[in-house]
């Protein structure tokens, strides 16, 4: 029993860093059809936005904090920037957009190792997130550290924020009029190129917060993009197009799946198992989770 | 598949739904070879619904059979390897390839392996004669995309031809063609639909007054009317549903 | 129009890349070059069925990786065993003790019959299991990408974390011979280029024969309207899947001669960059074309170690940045170049799947 519930949290605690960074692409692949492959490269900027700050800002906590929009606004008009030269130009050849950003992510990455050099860095984590709380005492005690929660909160915050802004701000309508009818949405006098520049600003921004939560449970490399790009992608497939809470449901289920499989198992059998689980779930909802029913099926 | 007997169409409580709403509602109706059948009705009437369903594209319930075969249920190409073929509002022919090409890759779903293999030598003769059918030998080396709107829709026609369909469901066939196109394509279906079961989708009245043997009109979903052109003119209920609330005098024309 | 100017060309084409290969680079290359030179040629075998499969059928593969590594495992396990002699273990395995007694699924790559049908048949097998499902569900664009993508970095993690029986991130290398033959003779070193060289004509003529096939045309058909070809009553997961089926094998049969040309399999050689970098050299030299994906994958691979050696950072910045701008504004790779230079018409012609 405790077993289980052990395997949960620190699922929970997988699925947390999973949503985090598939809530970005959720909006630029989920909603626009882009799909960045330099999105793990964002992330990765994020990270760096927090080993940059650390040195003028002596305090570690005050870094991540002052990381927190930093990083938002540095990955965010990397996104625009790259949206602006380049993905404007291909929306009508999606899997060419793929091929394109991965050029992109190649480069990002070689200019990471030329300007930090190719090691992974560390950053200090600051005091008040390097404890533990026990969630549940006793002889087998389930304790979780602080970072893990911090990850947690911080992407529970993400979603509502970002659900919140979508429902309710006029900008979000805007946003989920030009995803469900483009052509009508530029009809009815939208400004549709604006609207995707804004929100692959927010898909990108988000992406830099991944990658603040990102320096707490793992070392920062040029690398690291690459290593969590598949994951965040996986992540939205199973979530289905266009919905946040798919992918909500997706991180947390295949971050308590790996953690499972993993207690069970080895990482790397784990890993092998959970994508065969995704492949099987594929057959029976192909189009994921949720999804946005039209009539348009030709 | 010549040899095939003639079949009827044979359509019963049709009902289709789309999360929650149903586009089709109990639809029975039945057609025979020889015939030249409009579907007519004012939009979202069901009319393309409908056809979706019998070619398996849209999940319906109820019953449609062809011949002996029942149809519903089945997947798509399955239904087509039975001799049901289709045409769609906006023209779908392979852009990339040739005139030629997609008419051999009509003609082809039977083909096996070792024939699929290897190049295509000459034109094939059903190939040819489809092409003289729909008068585009002259344009069967271009590429089907630079293909004007019109005969996209006569290429469309001739790779149903190809495939020898015993059924043929045609969706607009005529829009956005010209006077002169509309009357040619009018005589090419009362040609193939001699030995076929035809069933038009159409908006455009002159067109189904010339050609129509018999019209069914839809209405949300449900039969309103059926019989011949002057049988469903005279029909007070579809002189209503095309004209409103005006009442309209008897006779008087009906238009889209 | 261009379809006839590629028919005279093409004989002449292949008779001189058919001097190239077997006269020209034997004779000018010294044997290290012409290892090396090898080593591309796999890579442009991967290419040919990334070809058929993306240019053709329109499935961005990117995990060919995956197929290549069966592929390259199958013809390593057995060399290794050969090596070690009948009821003997593989070197790497005595060195990390664990593992006792062989592996029961090591066993069958004894016999260089199984193992040669195995290389084949295995990567074969295993894309025609993940296309039924796939093709099926009408799983395809970006989600079958990524997908594919998935599976060959899973294969890699594997492979990684099964050290005692697969060598992990090492891999699997130092090989004696192949076939009986001594891989330290100069002699047989050049014999296996000389298959490699023979492999990829051959392959590059049976996918030219495909795509001059009719069904060739049918995976075009599908590949751009893929629900219409439904209603002409074929099955487009079955078409596709001979396609995948087909570059699978390709992949498999490429990883499978590289290994006695390079000496080595290992995952860094299968996972998502290696993959990914199969279809760079296929994108930049033009998709959709036999010899452009050949030139492409062959060039790439060459520049990759002529400069990577003089400028690591510089190469990748240059590969990254000509990927972008060859993707982005010549979609039909260099190949389209050499036909908008005979033939302004082909700039529409030469458009390709999205």
């Amino acid at each position: 029993m405790s077993i289980i519930l052990t395997q949960s949290f620190t699922g929970i605690s997988i699925g947390a860093v999973l949503l985090l960074i598939a809530l970005g692409l959720s909006l630029t692949f989920g909603q626009m059809g882009v799909i960045n492959m330099a999105h793990g490269e964002f992330i990765m900027a994020g990270a760096y936005t927090v080993y940059l700050l650390q040195g003028p800002l002596s305090s570690a906590g005050m870094s991540l904090l002052v990381a927190l929009p930093t990083a938002f606004l540095v990955a965010g008009a990397m996104g625009v920037l790259l949206e602006w030269l380049l993905i404007r130009r291909l929306y009508a050849r999606p899997l060419d957009t793929l091929l394109v950003t991965w050029g992109v992510s190649l480069m990002l990455q070689q200019l990471a190792r030329d300007l930090f050099g190719a090691p992974n860095v560390h950053t200090e984590i600051p005091g008040w997130l390097s404890g533990r709380v026990t969630v549940i005492g006793g002889d087998d005690p389930l304790t979780l550290t602080h970072a893990r929660l911090f990850i947690l909160a911080l992407a529970l915050a993400a979603v509502v924020a970002l659900t919140l802004a979508l429902r309710l701000t006029p900008l979000g309508r805007r946003i989920r009029a030009v995803v469900q009818h483009r052509d009508l949405a530029e009809a009815s006098g939208i400004a549709t190129a604006r609207v995707d520049r804004i929100t692959f600003f927010i898909g990108s921004g988000l992406a830099g917060l991944a990658g603040v939560a990102l320096t707490l449970v793992g070392p920062i490399g040029p690398t690291m993009g690459t290593n969590v790009i598949i994951d965040a992608f996986l992540v939205v497939v199973v979530g289905g197009i266009g919905q946040l809470r798919g992918a909500v449901i997706a991180a947390f289920a295949l971050g308590v799946l790996q953690a499972v499989m993993e207690y069970s198992t080895t990482v790397s059998v784990a890993r092998v198992t959970v994508l065969i689980a995704i492949v099987a779930f594929l057959q029976w909802r192909p189009q994921g989770i949720y999804t946005l029913r039209t009539r348009s099926l030709a | 598949m010549t040899t095939a007997p003639l079949n009827d169409l044979e359509i019963s409580g049709l009902r289709v739904t789309f999360d929650g709403f149903t586009a089709v509602d109990g639809v029975s109706l039945r057609v025979g070879p020889g015939d030249l059948r409009f579907l007519i009705g004012p939009n979202g009437a069901g009319k393309t619904t409908l056809v979706d369903a019998v070619t398996g594209l849209a999940p319906a319930t109820g019953s449609v059979r062809f011949g002996p075969e029942e149809l519903l249920g089945r997947p798509v190409h399955r239904i087509a390897r039975l001799g049901i073929g289709r045409t769609f509002q906006t023209a779908t022919v392979f852009e990339q390839l040739t005139v030629l090409q997609n008419l051999d890759i009509a003609a082809g779903a039977g083909r096996g392996p070792h024939t699929l293999l290897r190049r295509r030598r000459g034109i094939p003769d059903e190939v040819a004669r489809a092409l003289d059918a729909v008068g585009l030998t002259a344009v069967r080396d271009r590429p089907a995309g630079t293909l004007a709107h019109g005969q996209k829709q006569w290429l469309e026609i001739g790779m149903l031809l190809v495939q020898d369909v015993q059924l043929m469901l045609l969706d607009e066939p005529v829009a956005g063609m010209s006077h002169e196109e509309r009357e040619h394509t009018g005589q090419l279906l009362r040609r193939i639909g001699r030995d076929r079961t035809i069933v038009v989708i159409e908006h455009d009245m002159d067109f189904m007054r010339t050609f129509a043997t018999s019209v069914t009109v839809l209405h949300a979903g449900r039969v309103l009317s059926e019989g011949t052109v002057a049988e469903v003119r005279a029909d007070p209920r579809v002189q209503e549903v095309y004209l409103g609330e005006t009442a309209a005098p008897a006779g008087a024309e009906v238009e889209a | 129009m261009t379809d006839f100017l590629h028919r005279r060309r093409a004989p002449a084409g292949y008779a001189l890349a058919a001097v190239l290969l077997f006269a020209l680079a034997p004779l000018l290359l010294s044997d290290f070059r012409l290892g090396q030179f090898a080593r591309y040629l796999c890579i442009a075998i991967v290419a040919v069925g990334i070809a058929l499969a993306w240019g053709r059928g329109g499935m961005l593969v990117l995990g060919q990786g995956l197929f290549f590594g069966v592929g390259g495992y199958a013809m390593a396990m057995h060399m290794k065993l050969a090596d070690a002699g009948p009821g003997g273990l593989p070197d790497f395995m005595l060195l990390y003790g664990t593992a006792d007694a062989l592996p029961w699924w090591w066993e069958p790559f004894r016999s260089p019959a199984v193992a040669l049908a195995a290389v084949l048949l295995l990567p074969m097998g295993l894309a025609a299991v993940i296309g039924w499902f796939v093709f099926r569900r009408r799983v395809r664009g970006a989600y079958f990408a990524i997908l594919s993508q998935a599976l060959a970095a899973a294969f890699a993690i594997l492979l990684i974390g099964q050290q005692a029986t697969t060598g992990g991130s090492n891999g699997l290398t130092d090989f004696q011979g192949f076939f009986g033959y001594s891989l330290l003779d100069p002699v047989n070193r050049r014999t296996v280029y000389f298959v490699i060289a023979a492999t990829l004509l051959a392959l590059m003529l049976l996918t030219r024969q495909i795509f001059h096939s009719r069904y060739g045309e049918l995976l075009v058909a599908v590949r751009d309207a893929e629900e219409r070809v439904r209603f002409l009553g074929y099955d487009p997961a079955l078409v596709k899947l001979a396609a995948y089926v087909a570059s699978a094998g390709m992949a498999g049969v490429a990883g499978a001669l590289f290994v006695p040309a390079v000496g080595i399999i290992s995952p860094a050689l299968i996972g998502i960059v290696p993959s990914i970098q199969f279809v760079i050299g296929a994108a930049i030299g033009g998709r959709a074309s036999v010899v452009g994906v050949v030139l492409g994958a062959i060039a790439v691979a060459w520049a990759q170690t002529v400069l990577s050696e003089e400028f690591p950072s510089a190469w990748t910045y240059f590969q990254g940045g000509l990927f972008v701008v060859v993707i982005a504004f010549l979609p039909g790779g260099i190949a389209s170049l050499w036909q908008l230079a005979t033939r302004r018409r082909a700039r529409t012609e030469a458009v390709t799947a999205a």
